[in-house]
């Protein structure tokens, strides 16, 4: 049971307070953006392109325009006209938003029906007839780089995109050359998708009369959108002041409703055209194959140690399939995100990584799925290699891992790519997690197995994050700094508001930042009401992803309560006719140094900041706070996973999946676990279910729930929790994120187990998904499938 | 998402649904919709009018007549499911119901639907090949009854003619001894099988076996009964080298194909492997004592 | 445009419209009777999302014609709580923290509750299966599972049967 400072009247840090945001959703009262109906709304729906790369020869709208009810159909051509055909994407290059002549991926936006129903517009859809032109497809990113591949992209030069590079590529080659022990291992990471139960979509609600754009948007980042489209749309006499972004309730984000897609653009320019509202509402099989998928990363990895068994050097290269333009959602700084985190939770001295970005005729995106920016696909690095090392050396993976952590009193810790971590103690957490889940007699029972033919296998991932962007040095979104905010405002009778820059889509913030401010102010938490989303009254923020929003508006909400804090206690002083400096603060009250029975609470403070406010001072209660975080936070963990392989069908049977998670102080330890469940089964999906699988013409083979395989109650693992608690010694509550933790760390442990289970038969990795396909195929070409 | 426009009528009896079937070539029969109502929403098929038989009263009955075990074709799999007497003397068919999508699809989805519909990707033909079942068909011309082996000519083809539905499913009321089994390896709960064994068999009390019939789902154009995989189990005793020797038949008589469920060569074996699991179920439950 | 007169009851209400045959269950509940807390999560009956009870029975309403439901009775998430009070699975979900986005929490409930009356004192295996027709992308299932717990044993309590399900719920 987490200690709690506060009674269960206040409801501050630890407790685990029931959530706020549940009443309107299990009564069946959500706000989500298809239940949003505005008088005289008319509904688009999206012509999509068939093929992969193809020229479009001719778009005939006759026969869609004769359907009574559809309204128009807009074209590349139509936006041409207001040159908003393209729009720049987050890594500054360019993206369509309804191609003039060439589509690039399959189900790639070709024209917007504008219908008076949604069943109209799908009949509209189909009834618009267009006429392609197929293009050789470049599906493979390695065949992409080749010379006389064919061009993704007519504006650019070839496939490739960029190349970065990180750490000391002379050094660590040095090291690698002079390692006892050196093991290389290519691992790809397949592209996977959110698939947030609520597709993305909005409301564009342009008022020709103010020249005034409501846009009620599926959106992780509103005041970012709102400020792009200003940008975007200034030459067309759009006006910040006079666009409005509402993120109402987001049924699910997770990084995928973070960008921005051609489907709200053309709803924006629909709705400006017809001077009416205009819903966009994607099905499932839009999302899935159009909008940003996730990962699509083939790495070449390489771990490096002594004879003694301590890890010397690392060294990844990876080529990433971007699709046909760079749209991932990274920190422009970054365009492989924080990848260079790859040095795990080891002290190692030396590293290098490069990343190469390449087009394909897929669709954009990169950026999404809890991946924290790219550290999914470094932990699954380091963590694997960590593992083939281990196993290579005929070390037990727990115990070389105990031997090359970086240690508690190493803290704050440079790793070798330069990133400061700011605490940790990754031994008490893998020492828990191997407690907990009996390590020392699943090793005897899974030898006994292995005499028997059975094949069981134990896998550990021990991952550091990196989350919290970001430091205004280092972080920016399109320019925009990555700091996030908080505005609170004391009401005359004690209660409050408060607004932040974040975004929640499920986290529970309304009842988590109410319980920093309550655990601040010593005001209930029941007493603080928390909005977010609505880009007119909340104070400007980067949104909620990459589990930023604790370190950043957490802290924006603690550094504002304790502005507020400053003004009461000069109140306080005025109303107690003391001087400040003999004031001392009890949560919720300021009483006289000596006189405990002289004091003013809060609330009795509040009401006088308006009928009694110390003259020379303004009235009032309320404070800002823009919050730059000076480091990103390093949430970790130690996961154990245990699997059964049944080898007729090749089927993994995860048996007991423990994870230990330390994201510092727990604000609500229910929230916590409930982020950690979720995380585990978007770690699991991957490793065993999910993946997005294209031919080699660039056609999609999976779009939907049939073949898409998110995982249901059955398959998913009962998760078993533990924590331990290393608080962030920057943050002002000593909070980490830990949103997106656990589908950071858990793949690996999946993919460790399994490779544990079959190393003996000569087996070194295997790729992710892990389908019983793939494990039968593995197990009958080492001759260990089932002969009945 | 949005189905094309149809027109809709709800008869009232099976005559006034064959008369309406019959007018109208393009015309389709909606009974659980939990197959039709899918490919309508992805627009894979265009009708002129639904029929809507699910007003006809007396079309759900679950009940033994004459050596017969009678399923109307508006029986739903969650009735049968719940069935005493399915589950106790049908375990083969309880288990396939069971395994067919999920708990709210198999509330409106019908045993008829499933059959009529010809997937070779649905469960329930195989078990009624193990079965030896029989179907009713009503049509212009009245009603006839043929083995399940002649109704499943193609995928998605089947024996009823134009104008004509499925109005009844048979299955011989199982001897003493009996029992079956569905073995159904799916990629996740409530897809299509990857491979599916259905097995049906008889013991007699001196521990061989009477009878046994094996069908197999989703590996093939149609279901498909492995014949002889179930002959070399009748007149012995069903040991591992017995199941082996059914087990390798069952996968020679598979025609799987390569598609995203899995390679030819891993589902023939995994008829292999789900076949001696059905079996050395099926002879648990037969040990156990069916009636 | 064709349409066809249905009459039925909705959340205890009478009903009446004209529909185009081709209108799904559920956009007749959300866009015609404004009923917007079932939700349309995919175009394939995977989700569940869109979970009703029509003649008592939990269904897809996604895959459901409007036209089907003439003459029928459909409960909607809006209709769970009676006179102002919560129903024991709304209860359930709100203690355990069973939902986070929300989004798919209507259509889970709806299953959840027409699974207890079909099944009210279930092993956790029990909960897993009866709940694989609805997908969940926030929570991982854990606490649905309890949510799902937690009203069985209120369920069983309100019915004056005693409640065996206790060790599991502690569990």
């Amino acid at each position: 049971m987490a200690e709690t400072q506060t009674d269960t009247q206040i409801q501050g840090l630890g407790h685990r307070r029931k959530r706020v945001e549940d009443m309107r959703f299990i009564q069946g009262h959500g706000n989500y953006i298809d239940d949003i109906k505005l008088p005289g709304m008319l509904y688009l729906d999206i012509v999509r392109s068939p093929y992969a790369h193809a020229k479009i020869t001719s778009i005939n709208t006759e026969k869609a325009m004769a359907i009574p009810g559809v309204l128009v159909v807009i074209t590349g051509e139509t936006l041409k006209q207001y040159n908003v055909h393209n729009m720049p994407t987050l890594m500054s290059d360019t993206q369509m938003v309804l191609p003039v002549d060439t589509v690039k991926y399959q189900y790639q936006e070709v024209a917007g029906v504008l219908a008076t129903d949604r069943y109209i517009a799908a009949d509209g859809v189909q009834a618009v007839e267009v006429d392609y032109d197929p293009l050789p497809v470049v599906v493979d990113p390695k065949m992409a780089l080749e010379p006389g591949a064919p061009k993704v992209r007519d504006d650019k030069e070839s496939n490739h995109i960029w190349h970065w590079e990180w750490g000391d590529r002379e050094t660590t080659d040095q090291a690698f050359d002079q390692a006892d022990v050196k093991v290389v291992q290519d691992i790809y990471i397949p592209r996977i998708h959110v698939s947030s139960i609520e597709t993305c979509g909005c409301v564009a609600d342009w008022d020709p009369i103010e020249k005034h754009l409501t846009l009620y948007m599926t959106t992780q980042a509103p005041h970012a959108i709102r400020t792009v489209v200003a940008l975007v749309t200034a030459h067309l006499g759009l006006s910040e002041e006079k666009i409005r972004v509402i993120s109402p309730d987001i049924g699910g984000g997770f990084g995928g409703k973070v960008p921005v897609y051609p489907g709200y653009v053309i709803a924006v320019a629909a709705s400006i055209v017809t001077g009416r509202p205009v819903k966009w509402i994607e099905d499932r099989t839009e999302n899935i194959a159009a909008d940003s998928f996730a990962r699509d990363y083939h790495m070449r990895a390489e771990l490096a140690a002594d004879k003694s068994g301590r890890m010397t050097a690392l060294r990844i290269s990876t080529i990433a399939d971007h699709g046909y333009t760079d749209a991932a959602a990274n920190p422009s700084k970054f365009p492989a995100g924080l990848f260079h985190i790859a040095t795990g939770s080891y002290d190692l001295k030396h590293a290098f990584v490069e990343v190469d970005g390449v087009y394909t005729n897929k669709p954009p995106g990169g950026i999404a799925y809890r991946c924290s920016f790219r550290v999914t696909e470094a932990v699954h690095a380091i963590e694997r290699m960590t593992d083939i090392l281990a196993h290579t050396l005929g070390i037990d993976p727990a115990e070389f891992r105990l031997r090359n952590f970086i240690k508690p009193e190493q803290f704050p810790y440079t790793s070798a790519l330069g990133w400061e971590y700011d605490s940790g103690n990754y031994a008490l957490a893998l020492r828990k997690a191997m407690d907990m889940i009996g390590y020392e007699e699943l090793r005897k029972e899974q030898a006994e197995k292995r005499a028997r033919g059975e094949l069981m296998g134990i896998g550990i991932s021990s991952f550091t994050e990196i989350v919290g962007a970001g430091p205004s040095k280092h972080f920016d979104i399109l320019g925009l700094k990555m700091f996030d905010s908080c505005e609170i405002r004391i009401h005359p009778t004690g209660k409050a508001i408060a607004r932040f820059g974040t975004k929640s889509q499920g986290q529970g913030h309304e009842t988590t930042y109410a319980q920093i401010i309550a655990e601040e102010l010593g005001i209930p938490a029941d007493s603080i009401k928390v909005e977010e989303g609505d880009t007119d009254t909340a104070p400007y923020g980067l949104g909620t992803y990459a589990s930023r929003s604790t370190p950043t508006a957490g802290a924006a909400a603690a550094m504002a309560s304790r502005k507020i804090r400053d003004k009461a206690k000069k109140i306080a002083a005025h109303l107690l006719e003391a001087s400040e400096d003999d004031l001392v603060w009890e949560r919720g009250k300021f009483y006289v140094k000596g006189s405990p029975d002289r004091f003013k609470t809060m609330q009795e403070i509040a009401f006088a900041a308006y009928t009694n406010h110390p003259p020379g001072m303004e009235a009032g209660l309320e404070a800002v706070n823009y919050y730059d975080p000076p480091n990103l936070t390093y949430p970790f963990g130690s996961y154990i996973c245990v699997v059964d392989i049944d080898r007729g069908t090749g089927e993994v049977k995860v048996r007991r999946f423990v994870a230990v998670d330390d994201c510092g102080t727990r604000i609500n330890p229910m929230i916590v676990e409930g982020q950690i469940h979720g995380g585990l089964t978007m770690g699991f999906a991957p490793a065993l279910l999910e993946s997005i699988n294209y031919d080699e013409n660039g056609n999609i083979a999976n779009p939907n729930f049939m073949d898409y395989l998110l995982p249901t109650a059955v398959e998913t693992p009962r998760w078993e929790l533990g924590e331990t608690v290393t608080p962030s010694p920057h943050h002002p509550i000593g909070a980490k994120g830990v949103g997106e933790s656990a589908t950071v760390g858990a793949p690996a442990a999946i993919v460790n187990a399994v490779v544990d289970a079959l190393w003996h038969l000569g087996v070194k990795n295997i790729d992710i998904p892990m389908t019983p396909q793939k494990i039968w195929t593995v197990l009958k070409e080492h001759g260990a499938a089932l002969e009945e | 998402m949005i189905p094309p426009p149809f027109e809709y009528v709800a008869p009232k009896s099976v005559p006034e649904a064959v008369r309406l079937l019959s007018e109208d070539s393009e015309a389709k029969i909606l009974a659980g919709g939990q197959s039709l109502l899918p490919m309508l929403k992805l627009r894979l098929v265009s009708p002129s009018l639904l029929i809507d038989i699910n007003r006809i009263e007396g079309l759900d009955y679950i009940r033994e007549e004459n050596g017969w075990l009678k399923i109307g074709a508006l029986a739903r799999e969650a009735s049968l499911e719940r069935s005493d007497l399915v589950r106790s003397r049908y375990p083969l068919l309880a288990d396939t119901c069971r395994s067919v999508a999920d708990p709210q699809v198999r509330n409106l989805a019908t045993l008829g639907g499933n059959l009529s519909h010809a997937d070779p990707a649905n469960d329930h033909p195989a078990a009624m090949l193990a079965y030896g079942a029989q179907v009713v068909i009503t049509g212009p011309e009245g009603s006839r009854m043929i083995p399940v082996e002649q109704f499943f000519t193609g995928p998605f083809e089947s024996a009823l003619q134009h104008g004509e539905l499925l109005t009844e499913i048979c299955i011989p009321v199982p001897q003493m001894g009996s029992a079956g089994a569905y073995q159904k390896f799916e990629r996740r709960v409530g897809d299509f099988a990857t491979a599916a064994v259905a097995v049906q068999l008889r013991m007699d009390p001196d521990g061989t076996c009477a009878e046994a019939a094996i069908g197999l789902t989703n590996v093939g154009l149609t279901p498909i009964k492995a014949k002889a995989a179930g002959d070399v189990l009748v007149g012995r005793r069903p040991d591992d080298e017995v199941i082996r020797q059914a087990a390798q038949l069952a996968a020679e008589a598979a025609e799987p194909m390569d598609d995203q469920r899995g390679t030819e060569e891993y589902k023939r074996s995994l008829v292999k492997t789900l076949t001696v699991r059905a079996l050395r179920t099926a002879l648990a439950r037969a040990g156990g004592g069916v009636q | 445009m064709k349409t066809y007169p249905i009459s039925l009851t909705v959340n205890g209400q009478k009903v009446e419209a004209n529909v185009e045959a081709r209108l799904l269950l559920v956009h007749f509940l959300r866009e015609v009777l404004n009923l917007t807390g079932t939700h349309i999560g995919c175009d394939t009956t995977s989700c569940g999302a869109c979970t009703v009870h029509l003649n008592g029975k939990a269904v897809k309403s996604c895959t459901v014609l409007a036209v089907q439901a003439d003459g029928g009775m459909i409960t909607t998430v809006e209709g769970l709580a009676q006179n102002g009070q919560l129903h024991p699975i709304q209860e359930g979900f709100h203690e355990m923290h069973g939902l986070q986005c929300g989004f798919c929490t209507p259509g889970m409930m709806m299953q959840a509750v027409a699974f207890l009356e079909e099944n009210p004192d279930p092993t956790e295996d029990e909960i897993r299966m009866g709940i694989s027709g609805n997908l969940c992308r926030c929570t991982g299932y854990t606490n649905i599972v309890k949510s799902i717990q937690y009203a069985a044993e209120k369920m069983r309590a309100e019915r004056g049967q005693s409640e065996p399900g206790m060790e599991e719920m502690v569990r």
